[in-house]
């Protein structure tokens, strides 16, 4: 401190947080120009139908993508999404299907609270056991996927056994969008609203920072973190909902693999993956970027096998991009700060 | 205002703190002084609310408390720096000074604009220009502390509770530091101060607590004590009979640094270790000493200097190269670096020579259960079979291990970082018996140890390190438990 700072305050201010903006803004970018190149190929890829397919289509990936993102951020993953999407859809199929009449929010909030059970399950052995979340999600999503076969018993629910009015609410749309979209939309403004300004959302950040610091702040680390799991899986029971609503025909085969696809989206939407750093927007957008690539690519005119090259290629990408970004970073934070020695 | 009645804290069977009786006054300044492992870090987290006492209560007010976790302690007025910052580094500077105390505005939702104008207050009161927005990532320690002590001033502590704060910070910082610390008490604040800089205890601070060994040797006011009285206080035992270095003439150099700097750890570095000697490198906690070890062990690439064993320069962050030298290293933390803790005794045993006592690449049980065998049973691990996974030993069993596996080695050059810590006597005599057998067969021996009497019992020569910087070369015979600590705090200088 013998010096001044070599900067003034107000400038390093502007540079950082660019670099924090510029991490949405680049999905946002690479999904525009993903969309604009397609559209100069074909302009039917922008028809009203084929955009309401690729909202819909981004839906149920967007809202796992928010669970997963929040799970993330506190440095860990939860990997039993797809088996309880699976599970939520089947018990919503079943449970409509006995009783036609049930309110639509009725179904909605049942499903939820099965996909919340299931993700107290994961929180509590991962808060009770000590054991990682990785270790822990891998086992349910065998486990949560085996209830759901034994439930199903090879038994398929076709669209004609669904009451009319929930399966409208798959196709509806209001002003061009769809129903679901909506529900998406909801949910990540909530989410986002949660993590940024709530002072427990941001205690998932600095979960997910330093774990042990938090400890030794006195953050109730377990506390945050099972609920963290309880969120992704009621956002996953959720989207065995909308699932059901949109597809009408449910065995017990829904959701599954979906789990690696949400990482993905979740990665490539800038959430470091050890946690601390990231925004469920980014999230979104990374699912939305997934969606989009999967039905750009056949009217690119590429073929749809190289469809999972090029989206292994984008977390490849979007990883050395946060690192470039990370060390360019630390550089520029270190020069501001290397005085008084 | 704060004060502890009897408190005993133990980790496992080691007894860090007992019968600790400290009373922190209303607009007074308390320095809590003694070595390394005197148990004061633990004193700390006992008031920060980390550790509860085993035994012993804490009153606040006259009235005893009980702290669940760090958070009571702070809803109590409790404010702690820690000696090494514990900041989020993804998050703001601003909200790591607010977290969980955030501003808020309507909807319970988190004021940003508050928190950073707030932010800004404090530091404008501390008189820094650090930015509130910019992450924690890549601030100098001095600047975290810095974020730290903006923490604790914006909680309107009752009492301040410093730990080593200013190992890492310039004069001017400190006198800044000190600065608030006095507003703080002045305004009816209790403060901790912890350091092993006496001028600044001394000038800090109206009383003094001195520890050693986890217990309270003295409480006295800073007015009656001198720095040479304090030192007494804090080494003044008995150099026990328990560190039998066998005399050996020293050989040839075989261990050479030149000039070693590591910029931000340690600046220029020199020194030498000859056959059948043992050296010792003593200095506080944070002194660079673990750090001069690892990058002369290839660990780290030093910035400058160069590392020459047998008269030939190792080449820079090279740790096989290091190994194939000569050179071995037992880490400071054997769990997390000198121990794989799920394999067995055996196979840490032959973990460095296993290709040597591979045949066609593939390593065979009874090649690594014969190279075992040999080690442990010269240093004696007991407990259960050469199968068992290391976990089960232990810690002064582990340490054998982690001994025997470099040995096997037969190395010219033995580094051992605190080779006895957090274990029990007996297996300290024996480890000691060892590095003295090693050097009389003409081993170099380099020894980081913070304990006193260790370093003063089995050393040839004392080398001690101070922020960073080599600053006394003690032969045997001068070194004694005043000139090592003068050295070490730089005491009188």
């Amino acid at each position: 401190m013998t010096a001044p700072a070599p900067t003034a305050p107000t400038e390093p201010t502007t540079a950082v947080h660019r670099v924090f903006v510029v991490r949405e803004l680049g999905i946002a970018l690479a999904l525009l120009l993903l969309v604009a190149v397609t559209f100069a190929t074909n302009t039917r890829f922008l028809s009203a139908q084929n955009v309401k397919d690729l909202l819909l289509g981004s839906t149920i990936l967007a809202i796992l993508a928010v669970g997963q993102a929040i799970v993330i951020i506190t440095r860990n993953v939860d990997l039993s999404v797809g088996s309880i999407l699976g599970l939520a859809a089947f018990a919503t199929g079943t449970m409509l299907q006995s009783a036609p009449g049930l309110p639509i929010p009725v179904a909605i909030v049942v499903g939820m609270a099965l996909g919340a059970a299931c993700g107290a399950v994961n929180g509590g052995l991962i808060a009770a056991a000590r054991v990682p979340a990785l270790v822990v999600t891998l086992g349910t999503l065998y486990v949560f996927r085996g209830i759901d076969y034994t439930w199903a018993t090879g038994r398929q629910i076709n669209a004609a056994d669904m009451p009319h009015g929930f399966l409208r609410m798959g196709n509806a749309s209001i002003l061009g969008v769809p129903v679901l979209a909506l529900f998406a939309v909801v949910v990540l403004v909530a989410a986002g609203l949660f993590l940024r300004s709530y002072r427990s959302g941001r205690e998932l950040y600095a979960i997910g920072s330093d774990p042990d610091a938090a400890r030794l702040y006195g953050i109730p680390v377990g506390r945050r973190v099972f609920w963290a799991f309880v969120t992704s899986g009621a956002l996953a029971g959720l989207a065995g909902v909308l699932h059901a609503a949109r597809f009408g025909t449910i065995d017990a085969n829904a959701g599954l693999g979906q789990e690696l696809n949400v990482v993905a989206a979740v990665v490539v939407g800038g959430v470091a993956i050890f946690g601390g750093s990231g925004s469920v927007y980014g999230a979104a957008l990374g699912a939305v970027l997934l969606t989009t690539i999967g039905s750009a690519l056949p009217v690119l005119g590429i073929n749809p096998f190289w469809q999972r090259a090029a989206v292994g290629a984008l977390i490849l990408a979007a990883i050395g991009l946060d690192r470039s970004l990370a060390v360019r970073m630390a550089r520029r934070l270190r020069g501001g700060s290397d005085r008084g020695r | 205002m704060l004060s502890l009645q009897r408190v005993s804290k133990s980790f496992d069977a080691v007894a860090a703190l007992r019968d600790i009786d400290l009373e922190l006054v209303a607009g007074e300044a308390h320095a809590l002084v003694g070595e390394n492992g005197a148990g004061k870090s633990t004193l700390v987290k006992i008031l920060a609310g980390v550790h509860p006492p085993d035994t012993g209560t804490i009153l606040l007010d006259g009235a005893p408390v009980t702290f669940a976790g760090p958070a009571d302690a702070r809803a109590a007025g409790i404010a702690v720096i820690y000696q090494e910052p514990t900041l989020f580094p993804d998050l703001s500077v601003a909200e790591n000074i607010f977290m969980g105390r955030q501003p808020r505005r309507s909807l319970r939702r988190i004021d940003t604009a508050a928190m950073r104008e707030r932010a800004a207050e404090l530091f404008a009161r501390l008189g820094v220009r650090l930015d509130p927005d910019r992450p924690a990532r890549g601030l100098s320690i001095a600047d975290q502390q810095l974020v730290e002590i903006a923490k604790a001033l914006s909680t309107n502590a009752r009492v301040l509770v410093m730990d080593e704060p200013t190992a890492a910070l310039s004069g001017v910082e400190v006198d800044r530091l000190f600065a608030v610390a006095r507003s703080l008490r002045d305004a009816g604040a209790a403060v901790l101060f912890i350091s092993h800089r006496f001028d600044e205890v001394f000038d800090l601070c109206e009383r003094i607590t001195v520890l050693r060994d986890g217990r309270k040797v003295d409480t006295a006011p800073a007015a009656e004590l001198t720095v040479d009285a304090v030192v007494r206080k804090m080494v003044g035992r008995d150099v026990a009979t328990l560190f039998p270095k066998l005399d050996s003439t020293a050989g040839d150099v075989r261990l050479d640094v030149r000039g070693l700097t590591r910029h931000g750890f340690f600046d220029d570095v020199s020194f030498q270790v000859r056959a059948g000697e043992i050296v010792a490198l003593a200095g506080l906690v944070g002194a660079g000493r673990s750090e001069v070890v690892r990058a002369v062990f290839g660990v780290d690439r030093p910035d400058a200097g160069q590392v020459r064993v047998d008269d030939k320069p190792l080449p820079p962050g090279d740790t096989p190269a290091a190994i194939a030298a000569g050179l071995a290293l037992v880490p400071e933390d054997r769990r997390q670096q000198g121990l794989v803790m799920e394999l067995s005794v055996e196979r840490n045993t032959t973990l460095p020579r296993r290709w040597a006592l591979s045949r066609l690449g593939l390593l065979f049980g009874g090649a690594e259960r014969r190279a075992s065998a040999t080690w442990t049973q010269r240093l004696q691990v007991k407990g259960g079979r050469p199968t068992d996974p290391v976990s089960t030993l232990s810690g002064g069993n582990q340490q054998k291990v982690v001994l025997a596996k470099w040995l096997s080695t037969k190395p010219r050059v033995l580094i051992v970082d605190e080779p006895t810590r957090g274990i029990d006597v007996g297996t300290k005599a024996e480890v000691h018996r060892l590095l003295s057998e090693l050097a009389a067969d003409g081993v170099a021996v380099l020894m980081v140890s913070s304990e006193l009497p260790e370093v003063l019992g089995m050393a040839d020569r004392v080398l001690v390190m101070r922020e960073g910087r080599l600053v006394a070369d003690i032969p045997r015979a001068g070194a004694d438990e005043e000139s090592v600590m003068v050295a070490a705090t730089g005491a009188g200088s």
